[in-house]
């Protein structure tokens, strides 16, 4: 279906135009899926099976939009959010993608978890041009405008944050020998691959490569082999409950490598803490977001907002979870976006804001590092600062860092 | 030669906690003839509700032995309400009984609880015992725990008359209930047990994998295994095919890895241990079709 | 189990052919969507139908079908990838490989029984996403990421939605292979993997080749569940392994149960509900959460959890069991 107008007599418009006021008589323009009182948005999420601890970033997600809701929604407009349970798993998500966008009929979906999930609806949402904005993963193909204008990332990719590891292994370790836990996947490789780009034609210090899967129930057999390849770098690229396994491992091995932490598990809460805090010293990751168990954002204002907010609207909701901090900043961008539509709620329109973004500040980012997007430049967040863990929280050195455009 | 050691002993460390949800399920299986898929997920639930009384400030023991009781209630409870209606249902019938029990446990549990990952703690000194660099003091704790588990299991079958009434009523019902055994409460207790040695499996597992919902998934299948290997109808069998389903896998990843730094060339490491572990397993039960240890020692006496 | 009604069977394809057609009248009813879900009931319906064929005609457990269902899926999905061979064509060939992995495999299952065939066939549902990943398979399989395929194109310049031809396509191939089942169990062969089911030593006095019917079944089974996999390959127009976890296994496995074990009828109904099961979960739990107000977080898995435990209580020998049941029931009182 194309563009309707709705609600607006053919002399209003014009009068609108002579009088060149775009504020109170703006067009209105409607794709599917919006109305003078609705917007509705498509999402699915994990909500059950293995990969069910990141349900949590849709349930933040809802709550935020309650809230907005309860305040008056987006220009007037109730958002209708559709949450839908996928199960990581790719051939359930195309029928409940096709669901939300055929029969709910959805401005366009945002926040679509999992890279061999939104891989599986990449082409779809594409032919049928809808947007799918702000998915959760950071792997590196979701920001290519040319080939699929409708479809754009969020996060810093692990490409480049596996790249800027190496390049920071090369600079202040002394003859580097690295050892690599890699999670068997999507995922895994996509920040293996950065890192070996970053190395270049240092790969060669790479000692050992171990991989482990999901579902296994630990990886002390994976650190063993680590350590006993003589590495001294450690690169952990796992989710928080093998990360957390493997730096505790290390530490009953007696094994003292330089560790660099991926930023999926850089939870104090979840990851630092089980893994043992006397155990967690010293290992580097890089972060663009805030950390909520670190005390040094307590005091900052947007902390206390997303504070108070949890208290209100997800009271009883666990605040050590990284999810929720993530949930509710990109819901924060994705209501930004709307915003910015105004009264043209069309496909393209939400596509051209959303690529229209110029140093914006989103809550709970850290300072330093802004939302960025043009009809070239997929990639909102593409910057991280890297941090050293220190006592309880996280130490953040050196410059913001940026990878360059696309 | 260093990292050899390490790894028998990781495997023993992992194989330790096969073995302790292997005696869960070998109880069920001896006490009503079913193989519980959701016994892993009913364990961990046990687990969370350790670790909520810990919050609540018990100590670790009374937090325990609470959550064991706990279990064995909820267990009696589960097969007087859920199984007992569908006692003349077909097998499969209980098995997809079973996963709907999987299904409810663990997204109840992570509706209550959340699915991040929770700390556990160890009841056992912290240096006082284990090996450095080898064998931590919970891994050793572990196996004695679960040793221990066995051997009251032992007794209790072999040596009171409660446990020859569940023997009895699991084996052949009809004559059980001629002698004047009570036999559906038999299977109900049967539950029982089998819910507490599992809570007593989910709180030694936790420390190591710590605690989250889908904490038992991987660990089930090892477990399954690993009961099987031994002999399903055997404790004693399955706590040392705990052991052996553990030492294989770090053992087919140590060979993988050794052949690759020997020849240079990747045939086997850790993607593929799982898989190798498992086609041992297999080829040794259709070389000996009831498992190593048979279906003599508790079944038949 | 008694047979289905060989009109009621007639009148129902007769409608299921029809039905696509009706778009123009009831564009919102007859969506391409709405096609689109009835295509995955049957795919899961032929999936169902081939584990059925192992288990409730020949009496052998799995619980790993998913692994079959994975190879036939990625037998078409290469076959179109790298040597761009059209997706009709794949079909065959998903089952020739299938059949003879199925076959394989029903080799060592020969001393396998019960709880142990139950473990080595989960084991294989284990496996072979992790073969799928394996180092030297990458390059064909597309390791982790998996391999995006085209959605089949509407041949002969059909006047057709590319959803109405796949779902055309799904409901031949089905009838196709139900009519094969169907006249096979009412063969000699048929009777003879009945009986091995039934009475397994009598069978084998009687001079019934109880291993070659048996590793034959298993061949069939795997067959007819990869030929669903390679649908779904071409459905979904992308594999990974991902896609198939030791849940779908579990998941056919609940379709045979709550469909009918041993019931050609009950394998369709329980593809059918395969599908409808989870989508009326997430219905009913979004229900719960928004119209009754209820302050718990009751998730679409549990309600899942639920359903199937309700159901199994209610009808214990399946939908067509407890179908056939009442009909006999009724038909008591009324004579």
């Amino acid at each position: 279906m194309g563009t309707s107008r709705r609600g607006f007599v053919g002399g209003a418009s014009a009068l609108a135009l002579l009088s060149g006021s775009t504020a109170a008589f703006a067009q209105k323009k409607y794709s599917d899926g919006a109305t003078d009182t609705e917007i509705k948005l498509g999402h699915t999420g994990p909500y059950s099976g293995p990969a069910s601890s990141y349900g949590a970033i849709g349930k933040c997600i809802e709550a935020y939009w309650k809230s907005v809701n309860a305040a008056g929604g987006i220009n007037g407009r109730k958002v209708n959010f559709i949450t839908l349970d996928d199960g990581y798993n790719p051939a359930k998500i195309v029928e409940l993608v096709r669901q939300l966008v055929e029969q709910d009929k959805v401005l366009c979906t945002f926040n679509t978890l999992g890279t061999p999930t939104n891989t599986a609806i990449h082409k779809y949402m594409n032919q049928k041009k809808v947007p799918m904005l702000y998915v959760a993963t950071g792997a590196s193909k979701w920001g290519k405008p040319k080939e699929f204008p409708w479809t754009m990332g969020y996060q810093p990719d692990y490409h480049t944050e596996g790249a800027i590891y190496a390049k920071h292994i090369l600079a202040n370790v002394k003859d580097p020998k690295i050892g690599v836990l890699m999670q068997n996947d999507d995922y895994g490789k996509d920040y293996f691959g950065g890192f070996k780009e970053g190395l270049g034609k240092d790969a060669n210090k790479i000692v050992k490569h171990v991989t482990f899967e999901v579902t296994d129930p630990t990886v002390d057999s994976q650190v063993i082999q680590l350590k006993d390849s003589g590495a001294n770098v450690f690169f952990n690229i796992a989710t928080p409950k093998a990360a957390a396994q493997a730096i505790r491992k290390a530490a009953d091995l007696g094994w003292k490598p330089a560790q660099y932490l991926n930023n999926v598990s850089a939870s104090v809460g979840s990851v630092m803490k089980p893994a043992g805090l006397e155990n967690s010293q010293g290992i580097i990751t890089a972060q663009y977001l805030k950390d909520p168990t670190d005390k040094q954002w307590e005091n900052t204002e947007d902390f206390k907002a997303w504070v108070a907010w949890m208290d209100k609207w997800m009271p009883g909701a666990n605040k050590a979870d990284a999810n929720y901090i993530y949930g509710f900043s990109v819901a924060t961008l994705m209501h930004e976006t709307l915003k910015k539509c105004g009264n043209e709620l069309t496909r393209d329109n939400v596509m051209k804001q959303a690529a229209n973004f110029q140093k914006f500040k989103l809550p709970l980012l850290l300072p330093g590092i802004t939302i960025n997007t043009s009809p070239t430049d997929y990639y909102p967040i593409q910057s991280v600062q890297l941090a050293r863990f220190k006592g309880e929280s996280w130490d953040l050195f050196g410059d913001v860092m940026s990878a360059e455009g696309s | 030669m260093e990292q050899f050691l390490q790894q028998i002993a990781s495997g023993l460390a992992n194989g330790a906690i096969y073995a302790c949800v292997a005696l869960a399920l070998v109880m069920i299986y001896v006490s009503t003839d079913h193989i519980n898929f959701a016994q892993g997920e009913m364990a961990m639930f046990s687990t969370y509700i350790s670790w909520q009384l810990m919050t609540w400030g018990l100590s670790f023991w009374v937090a325990f032995i609470l959550a064991v009781v706990f279990s064995f209630v909820l267990g009696v409870i589960i097969e007087r309400a859920i199984l007992r209606p569908l006692h003349n249902a077909p097998v499969l019938s209980i098995v997809v009984v079973f996963i709907g029990l999987l299904a409810i446990c663990n997204s109840v549990a992570g509706a209550i609880w959340s699915y991040l990952i929770k700390e556990f703690p160890s009841p056992f000194p912290k240096s006082s015992f284990g090996i450095a660099g080898v064998i931590g003091p919970h891994q050793l704790g572990v196996v004695m725990v679960t040793l221990i588990v066995l051997g009251l299991l032992f007794i209790f079958f072999r040596y009171t008359p409660l446990g020859l009434a569940m023997r009895a009523a699991a084996q052949n019902p009809q004559m059980a209930r001629l002698v004047g055994v009570r036999v559906d409460w038999m299977l109900a207790l049967g539950w029982g047990l089998a819910a507490a040695v599992g809570a007593v499996a989910g709180i030694m597992v936790a420390h190591i994998v710590y605690l989250d919902p889908n904490m038992m998934g991987g660990i089930l299948l090892y477990a399954f295994a690993s009961a099987l290997v031994g002999g399903i109808g055997n404790p004693g069998g399955a706590v040392v095919g705990g052991f052996i389903v553990g030492v294989l896998e770090n053992m087919v990843a140590y060979a993988g890895n050794q052949i690759e730094k020997a020849t240079g060339i990747y045939i086997i490491g850790n993607g593929e241990k799982l898989t190798v572990a498992l086609i041992i397993v297999i080829t040794v039960l259709t070389v000996k079709p009831a498992g190593l240890f048979g279906r003599v020692v508790v079944k038949r006496v | 189990m008694p047979a289905f009604p060989k009109k009621l069977l007639w009148v129902l394809l007769a409608l299921a052919f029809l039905v696509p057609l009706l778009h123009p009248l009831f564009p919102d009813v007859v969506s391409g969507y709405r096609l689109f879900l009835v295509s995955t009931m049957i795919i899961a319906a032929i999936a169902v139908l081939g584990l059925n064929l192992l288990t409730g005609f020949n009496g052998q457990i799995s619980l790993g079908h998913g692994a079959f269902y994975a190879v036939g899926a990625y037998t078409a999905a290469v076959l179109m990838d790298h040597l761009n061979m059209p997706y009709w064509a794949t079909l065959p060939c998903a089952a020739v490989v299938c059949f003879i992995v199925g076959y394989l495999f029903g080799l060592p299952a020969l001393r396998l029984e019960g709880h142990y065939l139950a473990l080595a066939t989960f084991a294989l549902a284990l496996a072979v996403p992790q073969i799928l990943k394996y180092r030297w398979l990458e390059g064909l399989t597309g390791g982790v990421q998996g391999i995006v395929l085209n959605k089949p194109e509407v041949p002969f310049g059909l006047p057709l939605s590319e959803d109405q031809w796949l779902y055309y396509y799904c409901l031949i191939v089905m009838v196709v292979l139900y009519w094969a089942a169907a006249n096979m169990l009412d063969s000699r062969s048929g009777r003879a993997m009945m009986a091995i089911r039934d009475q397994y030593m009598a069978a084998d006095t009687m001079g019934i080749d109880t291993a070659l019917y048996k590793t034959v079944t298993f061949g069939i089974s795997a067959a007819y569940t990869g030929i669903a996999g390679a649908l779904s390959a071409s459905a979904i127009a992308f594999v990974a392994p991902d896609s198939f976890t030791i849940f779908l296994s579990i998941k056919f496995l609940i379709g045979l149960v709550v469909g009918g074990v041993g019931s050609l009828a009950g394998s369709v109904v329980g593809g059918i509900f395969y599908v409808l099961v989870d989508n009326s979960a997430q219905a009913l739990s979004l229900f719960v959460k928004n119209d009754l107000g209820l302050q718990f977080d009751l998730s679409a898995y549990t309600v899942f959890g639920i359903l199937l435990i309700v159901l199994m209580y209610l009808m214990p020998m399946g939908i067509v069991g407890g179908v056939y049941l009442l009909m006999r029931r009724l038909r008591a009182l009324r004579g």
